[in-house]
């Protein structure tokens, strides 16, 4: 185990992916000689090579695009988008063709691609470059999505995700990247894509949090620990497919839940572990299903109002304390 | 008007009955209330009365033939009445069990009082008399329903009264502790009692499963099937309890007292003060009850039947010997109501008079365990630093291991090994 960034983290996963596998390149955004715009892909051009690491024009719909067709022609791209925020402009390749191929073509194309990058707020910089979608592209079926919350699990599944044979979306958080921590340097250390995480066990509450949340959940849960309330912190780490036998195994237990999330409550996914919740586990509920969400408003550009905007532990150990009635 | 005779529910267990005997004959006339008939369930002849008055019209099964509960058996009218509509239609469907037809006959079923919860209206249970709606968490419902909690009873202390798992909970800890400490010897009421005194069922209480016998329960029944039997075998000396049998018929020799009484009699003090082994396995809790109603295993010409010594604890050695014989008598010719033989806490089963030096025996569901005993034998062993001939005797106590765990068990051996081998004990027990 080396301590490392979650920046290092994934790092050493396309590192290792690309020295392992000849059909996979990197393709993006200043990826290459500006060795990334958050500095994942450092060292990577000058080890592979300008036809393993490749800078792209500021064409995201386009590169998006030739990343599909290597797909379909047998290479294992990986496209980087400097921020999700841009993925947007390359939805129609992202939805119209990653995800609907394998299907389309009968089963003739599969599309062993990974779209990567910051997603989730920032730091100040505004409505229109904070934004959480993962709930976009959970939505359509044929697109797996992943969420990492450490660098083990960033390298881990990023790893499982360039090795997958489906469009993979794998979306990181902008504030994470120097998050440090232990992480396995085993060139075959991998995370199966779908298996939820347990990051505390406890008993009397199941928070569950993805990404930026998981941190703040385990704060949260530090905190409530302190009042006598045992909460369970269970990290999804893949958004679809959904481990969701291992969070109603946890309500069975706890009887009450929190959905922690940055991204906007409306139809996002804590509206759906909750629909997932009262659908197989009612029975087991103690309180409704509470969610903790980014505020449903574009991300304010001030930072007094952006702080406001985006939930911390306080909210989470509020909600706790609601679905436990103290 | 003319209504239908069905085949009624005359024992707990009973699916079909068997027509033993007509008491009336077509054109009798019959009064409700009055025998109509003898019926033989899977366990005793039991009369059956008439529910309605008129004239026996019309028997529909002979002396000797079988049928199954609620079918037709025979129509009662008034003496002129035309009953052939009555008879097209009950010999149309003698085996689907008319049910709106049977209502008329069909002895009201005794309201159950263990799950309080049961809804026993068309008025929701949610709502409180004013009719404001109950709040009640998803999760505290099923609790409450699970112990048999009233809801009503329970004052929520969630949001707008919500009664929540806490609520519940709270509830079920107000419902009885158990009985902490180890299982000494227990006082027992000094209730003064003649030897014809009446002993309903044991009272119990219920305590909800822990987790880990929760676990246990769920773990061996996977691996034995529903009742995880384990087995414990002891061997008694029972020169004492021999000595004592011979003292007492000899200061009544009309009493026959058996070796068998006495067992009775100390299996009820060794329980008593094992309360653990006196429960049975409840699927949500665990019950215990407070005296020890035993069953005794009997031999019929028609198979075995278990008629029960209510509150043996409490009666002497003489009247349980009483006891058991007049219930073997009534056993024997099949008269024992229901309630004499089902519901015990604990069987024991001998098979001694065979000669049968240890056996294995089935435990009776929901009992937490029953009692074999072996044929006391003289045998060679060491006693006091000698070889001596004693009289010996094998048992094997089957548990159900979902109540009684092996420990558990082997200290209520250990007791009645003690008891029986110095009988004194009895004296120090009361």
């Amino acid at each position: 185990m080396a301590v490392m960034t979650m920046r290092d983290a994934l790092n050493l996963a396309l590192r290792e992916e690309l020295a392992r596998d000849p059909d996979v390149f990197l393709m993006g955004e200043e990826v290459a000689e500006y060795q990334g715009a958050y500095k994942v892909t450092r060292g990577l051009l000058e080890e592979f090579g300008p036809k393993r690491v490749i800078d792209t024009p500021i064409t995201e719909l386009g590169f998006a695009g030739l990343g599909v067709g290597a797909a379909m022609a047998g290479l294992r791209p990986i496209v980087e988008f400097m921020t999700f925020n841009f993925s947007i402009l390359a939805t129609d390749q992202i939805i119209n063709s990653a995800a609907k191929m394998l299907y389309m073509s009968a089963g003739q194309f599969k599309i062993p691609i990974v779209f990567r990058g910051p997603g989730g707020s920032a730091y100040q910089v505004s409505s229109q470059h904070s934004q959480a979608l993962e709930s976009w592209y959970a939505y359509f079926p044929g697109l797996k999505v992943v969420m990492p919350s450490t660098p083990a699990d960033a390298k881990g599944l990023l790893k499982s995700a360039i090795r997958d044979d489906d469009p993979v979306v794998f979306i990181e958080q902008e504030r994470m990247y120097g998050m440090k921590g232990e992480v396995p340097e085993d060139k075959d250390f991998t995370i199966p894509l779908g298996v939820a995480d347990v990051k505390r066990e406890g008993t009397d509450a199941t928070i569950v949090a993805r990404s930026l949340m998981v941190p703040a959940a385990l704060k949260a849960a530090e905190e409530l620990a302190k009042v006598g309330v045992s909460c369970e912190v269970i990290d999804p780490r893949t958004i679809r497919p959904l481990d969701i036998g291992t969070i109603i195994e946890s309500v069975k237990k706890t009887n009450r839940v929190v959905v922690a999330e940055e991204s906007h409550p409306f139809c996002g996914v804590g509206a759906e572990i909750s629909a997932e919740i009262n659908e197989r586990a009612f029975d087991y509920l103690d309180a409704p299903v509470k969610r903790v969400s980014g505020a449903d408003v574009p991300m304010p550009y001030a930072k007094n109002l952006e702080r406001l905007a985006i939930p911390g532990f306080e909210q989470i150990v509020a909600a706790v304390k609601e679905v436990s009635y103290i | 008007m003319a209504t239908q005779v069905v085949m009624p529910k005359l024992s707990p267990t009973m699916e079909e009955g068997q027509l033993s005997r007509w008491l009336k004959k077509e054109g009798d006339k019959v009064s409700m209330g009055e025998p109509l008939a003898e019926i033989d369930t899977d366990k005793a002849t039991m009369e059956m009365q008439a529910l309605s008055n008129g004239v026996l019209r019309k028997i529909l099964i002979r002396e000797g033939e079988s049928a199954p509960l609620g079918q037709a058996i025979a129509i009662i009218g008034t003496a002129d009445e035309d009953i052939s509509a009555l008879l097209t239609s009950v010999s149309g469907s003698a085996k689907a069990v008319p049910v709106a037809a049977s209502k008329t006959e069909e002895p009201a079923p005794q309201a159950t009082t263990s799950h309080t919860s049961v809804p026993t209206g068309g008025k929701p249970s949610a709502f409180s008399q004013d009719g404001v709606r109950q709040l009640i968490s998803p999760i505290a419902a099923r609790m409450a329903a699970d112990a048999g909690i009233n809801l009503r009873s329970i004052q929520g202390s969630g949001p707008g009264g919500r009664v929540v798992k806490r609520d519940v909970e709270a509830a079920l800890g107000a419902k009885g502790a158990p009985a902490k400490g180890a299982p000494r010897l227990r006082p027992i009421a000094a209730a003064p009692h003649s030897p014809a005194a009446v002993y309903g069922p044991s009272s119990f209480h219920d305590e909800p499963l822990s987790e880990m016998r929760r676990t246990i329960a769920r773990r061996l029944v996977t691996s034995l099937g529903p009742v995880p039997h384990f087995f414990l075998t002891s061997e008694i000396d029972m020169e004492r309890a021999a000595d004592l049998r011979a003292s007492i018929n000899e200061l009544y020799p009309d009493t026959k007292l058996s070796i068998n009484d006495i067992i009775t009699k100390v299996v009820a003090a060794a329980l008593i003060q094992h309360p653990q082994v006196n429960a049975s396995f409840q699927d949500k809790t665990v019950r215990y009850y407070d005296h020890a109603d035993l069953a005794i295993a009997v031999a019929t010409e028609n198979g075995l039947i278990t008629p029960i010594v209510r509150s043996a604890e409490l009666k002497g050695v003489l009247e349980i010997a009483a006891e058991v014989r007049e219930l073997a008598t009534r056993a024997r010719s099949r008269k024992l109501k229901p309630e004499e033989y089902t519901g015990a806490s604990f069987s024991i089963s001998n098979l001694g008079m065979f000669g049968i030096d240890e056996f294995t025996a089935v435990i009776n569901p929901p009992e937490g365990a029953i009692l074999a005993i072996g044929a006391m034998t003289p045998k060679p062993v060491a006693h006091e630093g000698q070889i001596a001939i004693r009289q010996r005797m094998r048992v094997t106590m089957s548990c159900d291991h979902r109540v009684v765990d092996g420990a558990v068990g082997a200290q209520f051996l250990q007791t009645l090994k003690q008891i029986l081998e110095n009988p004194v004990y009895l004296f120090l027990s009361q």
